[in-house]
């Protein structure tokens, strides 16, 4: 038996006897998320010990180093590990902004102090990190942001104001951009800086968005005092720390549709409404416009694949990840969009116990957000175009 | 997917094969000469000596047996020139329709003589203008063929003819000698300048195959599977030429492709080619590798190539402005391959109806 295979048995037998029964379903909907961080209240004991237990394997964060709490797994382990993990349909243990964002930030930018600091309770579920990046005047032009940030000797003084903070109101700790160098040009002069949310002079104002959710706030930053080791890379480079964590997250973005449609095809879930006719699905338009999804999902993922292969064999995803981002959020935006045709009004239903209070008709909305949120469609044809294809500047 | 080194020398020599003895002078040069043969002979000379015509067939039979996703390599530099050989009709469709359901004695006849280039095969299928291989109308009866088909692709210069036909209630292959009583071929050259036939049959002697049922099937997903990386290399070449025109031509004194239309259609057809391409090898290799839902992947790469070549085609056009829509420029023979290659072996429409069955809805 290869050491692969050898890896697989033993997780496979390690999930059997650790994954209990209520976390092997799929979320039923995305407020089932377990989040973690100081303010968590967990929804089941079962959600509990799954993260606890997951987190002392490391395998709450596969691939980073055991030192740092990660399973310390390569690539190909931690494959498998997703791979026997869907087997069962295990929820993820625990994540937020921490695993995805802050901590390969860290993991390439950061001081061996801040990793050894910040990283073990990411890995815990102890601290849940929001991200303070768009401001009012900031939005796809990012590297205009004017919160600032005063050297006062030993420490920073923050003043300034973010919007579209993700869960701020429920996050322990923030990373953010501020000016640390007001006379530098606009892409210089810009720090990554982190503190805690509970420190004087920070609050938040949820923000209330068509779905009727409130995942994100105005976040106000009042005379907030910042220790100065809490600067990750160099002070007055944090853009390089933010574009590279930009081109992660859009990298992230793999096509797996979330919330309600993960895992859950249209065809079927079409024809329990629309009904079939010899077989078919009895709408022809919604039967023609479903396929012509799928098959743009799959040349979609058959990108990803290539991508990602050329990537491991060192040419980097770089500007890709524009097409990735770009292409993936316009596909769910179609996928909610169909999935509301097929629902009829039972997709329109706003605060029925039959549909989870709106499930529906609230995710739909929602994914209206996704060519919006971490650079628009337009900022990422932008992108394309001028990175990839080289067209020139006006 | 990504290519193994065989494959990836595979593909660096073909392009410069088709580049150097296949480009899209060599087309406009069939077509203004109405040549009456309607391909290109020493090009097809070229592949038989560099043994591409054999790339299907098993080396038993004289053949490389390289595979779809070789064969699909082939296509992809086909479609960059807009080559014309037939090598779709005869290496690919002829090629699969004879190894899968041949008799020992079939295919120890045609197998080698198509890695040779001693023959051409053409595939009749579409008995009206669309291609509906699920409701054939020519009849085999007391092995006689009568019926009509159209877009017999070479089918004016093949030495042997593939029919699909009905016999009771079983679909399946049959071959046939073109030179037989009975059969009348009208060549129809396409608005694409290639070959393709009408053939009527009456009361033909219609040889049958061993299995002419797989034949078919595994002659159409071949097909379409190869078309599918034919029309993405299509798809690349036009959106490449388009691409460096942006980049040249000037208006208000700049150059147009610094105007913000341009570049996010230019970025978004770019996006649609890599992902036609992807999807096409994707499927290639599903066939190769025997995988479950390799006609899913098929069906799924034929219909995406056909509408991203129609796209690029058009986008190309309209980006080129006036000179897109003479004649002495080249860019509308990709526009016009695109349409003809789509309707090939069933369009986008098709393919996604037969998708959508597959995946149960």
């Amino acid at each position: 038996m290869s050491d692969l295979e050898q890896f697989r048995a033993e997780t496979r037998a390690w999930l059997e006897a650790n994954c209990p029964e209520e976390m092997r379903q799929p979320l039923k909907s995305q407020a089932e998320h377990c989040w973690g961080g100081r303010k968590w209240q967990f929804q089941s004991e079962a959600q509990k010990v799954w993260m606890e237990r997951m987190a002392d394997k490391g395998w709450t964060a596969p691939q980073w180093p055991k030192e740092y709490g990660g399973g310390g797994l390569s690539q190909e382990e931690a494959e498998v590990l997703a791979e026997e993990m869907k087997r069962i349909n295990a929820r993820t243990p625990v994540s937020n902004f921490g695993f995805w964002m802050l901590g390969p930030a860290l993991l390439k930018f950061g001081s061996e102090e801040l990793k050894r600091e910040h990283l073990p309770p990411i890995c815990r579920g102890e601290i849940r990190w929001c991200q303070g990046y768009s401001e009012p005047n900031a939005g796809s032009d990012l590297a205009s942001l004017q919160t600032r940030a005063e050297d006062k000797g030993d420490h920073f003084v923050v003043n300034g104001q973010k919007i579209w903070t993700s869960y701020a109101d429920k996050a322990d700790w923030i990373f953010c951009l501020v000016r640390t160098d007001p006379q530098a040009t606009k892409h210089n002069g810009i720090s990554f800086v982190l503190f805690d949310m509970e420190s004087e002079g920070v609050s938040t104002r949820p923000i209330e968005l068509i779905s009727g959710e409130s995942p994100f706030c105005e976040t106000f930053f009042d005379d907030v005092k910042v220790d100065k080791h809490q600067v990750v890379g160099e002070l007055n480079r944090g853009w390089d720390v933010a574009k590279y964590l930009l081109t992660h997250e859009r990298n992230n973005i793999g096509g797996e549709p979330p919330g309600f449609l993960k895992g859950r095809a249209l065809g079927p879930l079409a024809a329990e409404y629309v009904g079939t006719e010899h077989g078919k699905l009895a709408d022809a338009g919604l039967r023609a416009d479903i396929a012509d999804l799928e098959i743009d999902h799959m040349a979609f993922q058959a990108l990803v694949g290539k991508i990602r292969a050329e990537a491991e064999a060192g040419q980097g995803v770089g500007a890709q990840s524009a097409v990735l981002k770009y292409y993936g959020t316009e596909l769910n935006k179609r996928r909610y969009e169909l999935m509301m045709d097929a629902l009829g009004s039972e997709g329109l239903e706003w605060d029925s116990e039959r549909t989870q209070g709106g499930l529906f008709a609230r995710e739909w909305l929602r994914s209206k957000g996704n060519s919006i949120e971490g650079g628009t469609s337009e900022v990422m044809l932008g992108i394309v175009s001028k990175r990839l294809l080289g067209l020139p500047d006006a | 997917m990504k290519l193994n080194d065989e494959q990836q020398m595979l593909q660096d020599s073909v392009a410069r094969l088709m580049a150097d003895k296949g480009p899209v002078s060599h087309l406009r040069q069939l077509r203004d000469e109405h040549h009456d043969k309607g391909y290109d002979e020493p090009l097809w000379q070229a592949m038989v000596e560099a043994g591409l015509t054999g790339i299907l067939v098993p080396e038993e039979h004289g053949g490389i047996g390289f595979g779809l996703v070789g064969a699909g390599l082939v296509a992809r530099e086909i479609g960059r020139n807009l080559s014309v050989t037939p090598f779709l009709s005869t290496a690919v469709l002829g090629a699969a329709a004879l190894s899968a359901g041949g008799s020992d004695e079939q295919k120890a006849k045609w197998l080698p003589a198509i890695a040779e280039g001693t023959a051409i095969i053409a595939l009749a299928v579409d008995d009206g203008a669309k291609h509906r291989p699920e409701r054939l109308q020519a009849r085999v009866e007391g092995g006689t063929l009568s019926g009509e088909k159209r877009l017999v692709l070479d089918g004016h210069v093949a030495d042997l003819l593939l029919v699909a036909a009905g016999e009771g209630d079983q679909a399946a292959l049959y071959l046939v000698d073109p030179k037989a009583d009975g059969v009348t071929v009208e060549r129809t050259v396409m608005a694409d300048s290639r070959n393709a036939a009408r053939i009527r049959f009456d009361g033909v002697p219609a040889e049958a195959m061993a299995d002419g049922a797989a034949a078919l099937a595994t002659a159409l997903r071949a097909g379409r599977a190869v078309l599918a990386a034919e029309l993405s290399g299509l798809a690349l070449e036009a959106f490449e030429r388009t691409l460096g025109y942006l980049k040249e031509r000037k208006q208000f004194g700049r150059l147009i492709g610094t105007f913000q239309a341009l570049q996010h259609r230019a970025a978004q057809l770019s996006g649609e080619v890599a992902m036609s391409e992807a999807l096409a090898m994707q499927a290639l290799d599903a066939c190769d590798r025997g995988a479950d839902d390799a006609d899913q992947q098929v069906l799924a790469a034929k219909a995406k190539a056909a509408r991203v070549a129609l796209l690029a085609g058009q986008e190309a056009v309209q980006m080129h402005g006036g000179i897109g829509m003479t004649d002495e420029f080249d860019i509308g023979f990709f526009l016009k391959r695109a349409r003809a290659g789509g309707e090939t072996l069933g369009d986008a429409n098709y393919c996604a109806d037969r998708f959508a069955a597959l995946r149960g809805y």
